[in-house]
């Protein structure tokens, strides 16, 4: 008698559910858990990093732009550490939440979140061994980004995750972190040259790539430094039982050899380290050395390098760009010294490093601004504004990533959140239509942090594309259908809608707008098609694709 | 076409000046005089169909990828130890013979010129691709510009609303933007002759009028106190491109069934037949730089069948091209230049293939006023020099295509970082330039 009633029973539970979610605010559905550090202990470093800044704007007569709305900053939040934004179900509870800096301590709940972890992976997965699939069997990416994402989940010290990257040996599915080595595997060999240029790259922030062939053109990086780091690589041997260190093969000792560029000869090169050899370790093997060596606790760019990169991940921009060209460390100190310090004294925590950034003045910044009055003597408005972008006085407007916008994408045209609890058939549906997505719209491959501009196809794609054509259409399981049928009144269709794909309550202007268009069409065949021209109209506006 | 309309389109035209020391105030002024508006375009305007010498060149690649085999394409050397099966027959060009898969092509040898000694030391696909696209070797910290790029950037077409820099049956590298920005990336066609992917809207004029209409009212708001940053992402132009480009009547050049059935026979019904059709539609619209692929050329195992295979693609459809464009009065004002990133080895390995050879490896050039009848270059029969007579090095040919598109290649360009890099470190090849 009651089976044939319960897939009623359960739309009919559903229904109601998602009416809930979408008329009224949660009051506090759940209990938020405190996870993450408490703003308390950010407090000092914080509090540093914001008299920089308020020296820097003062220093250039600047009046930054005012705090950003909080739901703006959650926004950016979501985008940046989970490459998707906040659900209507999110942003319900996040506003009932009453604590004070409740932006702090949704942070702290999003870096908790496993969504987080398989994001930031892949972020970082492109600086270390980058976007390319390589000489699959030896190399697996795959595997690498997942160890990524399981030392994130657990925040393991970022100094032993490079450490692992440089020194591990074994193989690449059953230790993952020798991937970052073994993605130079080509012809045979581990690339030595391609690792040292890499590896200064990715960890200390800085390129001495040119190096291979002539000193670096202003910092101190000299041909024989290059050569002197490759060569820490030189013993590494990728054979049946994965990467391992062969100091002595066939009773021959192995030595790191170059072509002399003036002879043309081989010659062999020793390892050396450009600076303070005191920090390498007796009796290690050669990558362990260098391991040491450049996660050692005086190594100022270590800690600047990833303190830039974090910031890139977070803003879209780099604080020093390119992001891993930084100059030699300065005599004074500055931000990323600040941050850096404060990532190294509380043990490489790469989730305290983020909360840090996030709190700051600069990340709370909106996004609006206008240069004041002109009066005689002043700089044209260009030129003020440009000058606000570089002081990091305005929060910038950066091109979202397609991760990004399928994210966003497919969250909107959900109430729900989109995570690991959702249903099988959402998270399916994520995964098979990513990989397309991102391609169609251009994958930005390692160099992911330049600034570029938006192109015809990509407008065509969430203009006219399938997948964003099914994410808008009235379906029973979107949110564009769901809005229609409990919202309301017009007004709050309007509203939730816009909450629902901009994480932003509309203007009195936009309301007016689309509720006319609503009260214009009393039939609801009619009415559906307003429902979805309006979620057409937001996917495809700049605010939907950038981040801001 | 209204005059709004046309300072759109002026606006796209990519500018002809370094891209990032110029963009932002020159963006910002037109983007003023633009406004906030997003319509469905007017009528396109009539295309100026200039012929000859008037109208302004434009550059053709036809791209062999996976790295012909000169030795049964432009430079066999049958009865030799290295030439395996391949014989040679007589050219339209007196003394010239090339492989005897390409009888059609033979026909039309006293159009173009042949390099048979290109050299390069990227013997890696997506390296040797990166080089022989855009002439310069990969540097890890930059990404070059495509040739093709670079002459959009070059010499937009204000009177265009569709791309101006495509790739038809797109390589896994087509041409890119590089640090002139992802809008110089070539404009990808999946399946040339069956329309573009995303083109059409999916719903009909008055409600997609209502979207736009829509989409007004919230850039107005998101703009409001951030005008310059909106201003600068460029999104409401590359819009208002987008929505121009959908209801363009240009459109009818991606479209092959308005031509004769004997034409298209002529090209072959090949997808990469379609494409070089393609591509000289587009050529008439005043496209100014397209790439059509013919994948398929990597063969390391059977190299002879597999060559003859793509022979049966290549031959009718680059002779039909050649023949077209000519009779068009349409050569002069087109670049052709047909190669893929090396050549093949002259041994034959134990499978029937041939490896990768980035030493000597051939190139068909013509048109676009350049010299006829030029051959350039010689590789060793007996395969055991390994580097040719008169090599040339990849970065000379682009130097040559630039100068006959009269681009100071020596001229520098800013990279988003500062660091000045010459269009092309090369030196033109004098004995193709008129």
């Amino acid at each position: 008698m009651w089976k044939p009633l319960l897939p009623l029973a359960v739309v009919a539970g559903i229904v109601g559910l998602v009416a809930s979610a979408v008329r009224l605010p949660f009051s506090a559905r759940h209990d938020v858990a405190e996870v993450g550090a408490p703003p308390a202990q950010l407090v000092e470093t914080v509090d540093q990093v914001n008299r920089l800044f308020a020296a820097r704007w003062q220093a250039a007569g600047l009046t930054p732009a005012p705090r950003a709305d909080e739901l703006q900053v959650l926004r950016r939040l979501s985008l940046a550490l989970q490459g998707t934004i906040p659900s209507l179900e999110e942003i319900r509870e996040f506003e009932a939440d009453r604590r004070p800096d409740r932006l702090s301590h949704w942070t702290g709940r999003i870096l908790a979140d496993p969504r987080f972890a398989d994001y930031f992976a892949e972020r970082l997965a492109r600086a270390f061994v980058g976007n390319e699939e390589g000489q699959f069997i030896i190399f697996r990416r795959d595997r690498f980004t997942q160890w990524l994402s399981e030392h994130l989940q657990r925040n393991t010290p970022y100094d032993q995750l490079v450490h692992e990257m440089v020194a591990a040996t074994g193989v690449a599915t059953g230790k993952p972190a020798v991937n970052f080595v073994l993605a130079t595997f080509a012809n045979d060999q581990i690339d030595c040259n391609k690792l040292a240029g890499k590896t200064v790259r990715a960890f200390l922030g800085q390129r001495i790539d040119c190096a291979q062939c002539h000193d670096h053109p202003f910092d101190h990086w000299k041909q024989p430094d290059f050569e002197g780091l490759a060569a820490y690589y030189g013993q590494a041997r990728q054979s049946i039982v994965g990467l391992e260190d062969k100091p002595v093969l066939d009773g021959k000792p192995r030595e790191f050899e170059v072509l002399d560029r003036k002879t043309n000869e081989p010659r062999v090169v020793e390892p050396r380290v450009p600076f303070h050899p005191e920090w390498i370790p007796a009796g290690a093997t050669r990558r362990a050395q260098l391991a040491t060596w450049i996660t050692h606790p005086g190594n100022r760019r270590f800690e600047r390098a990833i303190a830039n990169r974090v910031w890139a991940l977070l803003f879209g921009r780099a604080f020093h760009e390119p992001v891993d060209d930084l100059r030699d460390p300065p005599d004074d100190p500055d931000l990323l010294d600040v941050l850096g310090r404060d990532f190294r004294t509380h043990g490489c925590d790469l989730r305290r490093l983020i909360q840090v950034i996030t709190a700051s003045a600069p990340f709370r910044l909106s996004s609006e601004w206008n240069p004041p009055e002109a009066t005689a003597g002043t700089a044209d408005p260009d030129t003020q504004w440009q000058e606000a972008e570089r002081e990091w006085g305005v929060f910038p407007l950066i091109r979202l990533r397609p991760e990004q916008v399928i994210g966003a994408l497919l969250q909107s045209s959900s109430v729900q959140t989109i995570d690991q609890n959702s249903h099988l058939f959402m998270r399916f549906k994520k995964l098979v239509t990513q990989n397309d997505f991102v391609r169609e719209y251009g994958d930005l491959g390692s160099d992911e942090l330049q600034d570029r501009g938006g192109t015809i196809p990509q407008r065509l794609l969430l203009m006219n594309g399938k997948l964003a054509w099914e994410a808008l259409k009235i379906d029973p399981f979107n949110s564009s259908a769901r809005i229609n049928a409990f919202a309301g009144d017009d007004e709050r269709r309007v509203e939730t809608a816009f909450l629902v794909c901009l994480t932003r309550r509309p203007s009195r202007d936009e309301v007016q707008t689309f509720a006319a268009t609503f009260a214009e069409r009393p039939n609801r065949p009619a009415r559906r098609d307003v429902m979805e021209d309006l979620f057409w109209t937001l996917f495809n506006s700049t605010e939907f694709s950038w981040n801001h | 076409m209204t005059r709004h309309m046309t300072a759109v389109s002026e606006f796209f035209s990519p500018d002809p000046v370094s891209p990032r020391t110029v963009s932002r105030r020159t963006v910002l002024q037109r983007a003023a005089a633009l406004g906030l508006s997003f319509s469905l375009p007017a009528l396109a305007p009539r295309q100026a169909r200039a012929r000859g010498t008037e109208r302004p060149t434009s550059l053709l690649v036809v791209w062999l990828a996976g790295g012909p085999s000169q030795l049964e394409t432009w430079d066999p050397h049958p009865g030799t130890k290295i030439g395996g099966d391949t014989r040679s027959i007589d050219t339209s060009l007196p003394g010239v013979q090339i492989a005897e898969w390409f009888p059609r092509v033979a026909g039309q040898m006293h159009h173009l010129n042949l390099i048979r000694s290109l050299v390069s030391k990227e013997g890696d696909h997506e390296r040797g691709t990166y080089l022989v696209k855009t002439g310069y070797r990969p540097d890890p910290t930059l990404i070059h510009p495509s040739i093709g790029a670079v002459l959009t950037h070059e010499f937009p077409n204000p009177s265009l609303q569709i791309p101006l820099h495509l790739s038809l049956n797109p390589s896994p590298w087509p041409g890119r933007g590089g640090f002139l920005g992802d809008q110089y990336d070539a404009f990808k066609v999946y399946e040339p002759g069956a329309g573009l992917q995303n083109i059409k809207s999916r719903v009909e004029s008055p409600r997609q009028q209502r979207r736009l209409q829509g989409l007004q009212v919230v850039e107005r708001t998101f703009g409001n106190r951030r005008n310059r940053a909106v201003d600068e992402t460029l999104h409401r132009q590359t819009v208002q491109r987008a929505v121009e480009m959908m209801d363009s009547t240009q459109l009818a050049a991606f479209e092959i069934d308005r031509e004769p059935e004997s034409v298209r026979e002529n090209y072959g019904d090949t997808r990469f037949g379609r494409g070089c059709l393609v591509a000289r539609r587009l050529l008439e619209e005043g496209v100014r730089a397209i790439e059509v692929t013919l994948d398929g050329f990597d063969s390391h195992v059977n190299n002879l069948e597999t060559h003859k295979a793509r022979a049966e693609a290549l031959d009718p459809a680059l002779a039909a091209l050649v023949a077209d464009l000519v009779e068009r009065d349409l050569f002069d004002s087109t670049l052709l230049v047909c190669l893929g990133e090396f050549g093949r080895t002259p041994s034959i390995n134990p499978l029937g293939g041939r490896d990768h050879w980035p030493s000597g490896f051939s190139c068909l050039v013509g048109g676009g006023g350049l010299r006829r009848g030029v051959v350039l270059g010689e590789t060793d029969p007996t395969g055991q020099k390994t580097e040719p007579s008169r090599p040339i090095e990849v970065p000379d040919l682009y130097a040559t295509l630039y100068e006959a598109f009269g681009v100071d290649f020596t001229r520098e360009y800013q990279t988003p970082i500062g660091r000045p890099m010459a269009i092309c470190p090369g030196t033109p090849i004098e004995d193709l330039l008129a």
